[in-house]
C-alpha cells in the first residue's frame, strides 16, 4: 500500500498528511507533483488542504486543470480510493468528481475549530470504520466551506447515501449541514474537516486516524 | 489576425447567499447611505483574444465562460463582445 499525496503550488497540508499516514499509521506515501502523469504503484490518492494556485478565480478552479488530475480521474473511474480534504474537496467538486460547490462561509470568518460530525449511513469506503449515526470530532480550518447544491440534487444525494458526514452544529451555512460527500460508488470522499489533524491523542483526538485507517490500513 | 476585446461578467446565482455582498451592504448603511436593498458582488474579467473572426472569438469566449471563468453550480455569467475587430 502506497498513498499518493498530490502537491499543487500552494498546498500546505501535504506534509501533515504524510506525517499522519507514515508517522501514525505506518503507511508509505509518495508526493505527486501537480505535473506528474504517472500513478503507477499508487494504491490510494489524497488531495490535501491548502490554497492550490493561490485559490485564484475560485478555490480549486485552476487546480482542476493540473496534469496529475487527469491521472487521478482515471484512477477514480477505475475504483481507486480518492480522498479530498478541504481544498482537496473543493478541487474534487470543480473537477466534477463530486457534485456541488464550496463557497464563502456564511459569516465570512475563516473558521479554525473542532467540529462535531455525524456519520450518515452509506457505502463510502473511507467511513467503514465508523458506525452509522456515530458522532465524531474532526478539526475544520476553512474560509470557503459552505457547501452549495440545488435542493433537488441535495435530496437525491441524501437518498442515495452520498451525504456521509454532517455537522452537528452547522458552522458555515452549508446546505443540509453537509461536511463530507461521497460519490455513488463509494471510493471518492471529499470533506472540509481535516482527518490528518486528528491522528494523535495530543493533537485533536484519533477520529481522523480511524477514518484514514479504514481505507488505507 | 483580428483582436477582440471582451468582458465576461460573473455573478453569484440569485439563490446563492453572498455574505461579502451582505457585509458590504451593512457597511453602506454605516456610511450613511440609506435605501440599499440589494448588493451582490461579482467579477468582471477582461479578455483580449486573437481569432480569425467574430464568430470564432465568441465560441472560444463562451467555452471560457462555461468551463473556466464561472462555475455553473453557483454562478451565472454574461459575455460582452462589442462589434469591433
Amino acid at each position: 500500500m502506497t498513498v499518493g499525496i498530490v502537491v499543487f503550488p500552494g498546498s500546505n497540508c501535504d506534509r501533515d498528511v504524510r506525517w499522519a499516514l507514515e508517522g501514525c499509521l505506518g503507511v508509505p506515501t509518495r508526493f505527486l507533483w501537480h505535473e506528474e502523469r504517472d500513478l503507477g504503484g499508487i494504491d490510494a490518492v489524497v488531495l490535501p488542504g491548502g490554497f492550490s494556485y493561490g485559490d485564484y478565480l475560485r478555490c480549486g478552479a485552476i487546480a482542476r486543470f493540473a496534469p496529475v488530475l487527469v491521472a487521478v480521474q482515471a484512477f477514480a473511474a477505475a475504483g481507486g480510493p480518492v480522498l479530498g480534504i478541504c481544498n482537496g474537496f473543493q478541487v474534487l467538486t470543480e473537477l466534477g468528481l463530486l457534485p456541488g460547490a464550496l463557497t464563502r462561509n456564511r459569516h465570512l470568518h475563516f473558521l479554525c475549530q473542532p467540529a462535531e460530525l455525524r456519520v450518515e449511513p452509506g457505502n463510502c469506503r473511507w467511513l467503514q470504520g465508523f458506525g452509522s449515526g456515530e458522532a465524531i470530532n474532526l478539526p475544520i480550518a476553512h474560509g470557503e466551506g459552505r457547501y452549495q447544491v440545488d435542493p433537488k440534487l441535495l435530496q437525491s444525494l441524501r437518498d442515495s447515501g452520498q451525504v456521509v458526514l454532517r455537522y452537528a452544529a452547522n458552522p458555515n451555512g452549508s446546505v443540509g449541514d453537509v461536511a463530507g460527500l461521497c460519490n455513488g460508488r463509494g471510493n471518492v470522499l471529499g470533506l472540509m474537516p481535516h482527518p490528518e489533524r486528528a491522528c494523535d491523542p495530543l493533537l485533536g483526538g484519533l477520529d481522523g486516524r480511524r477514518l484514514l485507517a479504514a481505507a488505507l490500513g | 489576425m483580428p483582436l477582440f476585446q471582451a468582458r465576461v461578467l460573473v455573478s453569484l446565482r440569485p439563490s446563492v447567499l453572498d455574505p461579502a455582498g451582505e457585509a458590504t451592504r451593512a457597511a453602506a448603511a454605516r456610511l450613511g447611505v440609506d435605501g440599499v436593498t440589494r448588493l451582490r458582488i461579482g467579477k468582471s474579467i477582461e479578455v483580449e483574444l486573437e481569432a480569425p473572426n467574430r464568430a470564432e472569438a465568441q465560441a472560444r469566449l463562451e467555452l471560457l465562460g462555461d468551463r473556466l471563468l464561472a462555475n455553473p453550480v453557483i454562478e451565472d455569467w454574461r459575455l460582452e463582445l462589442p462589434d469591433q475587430a
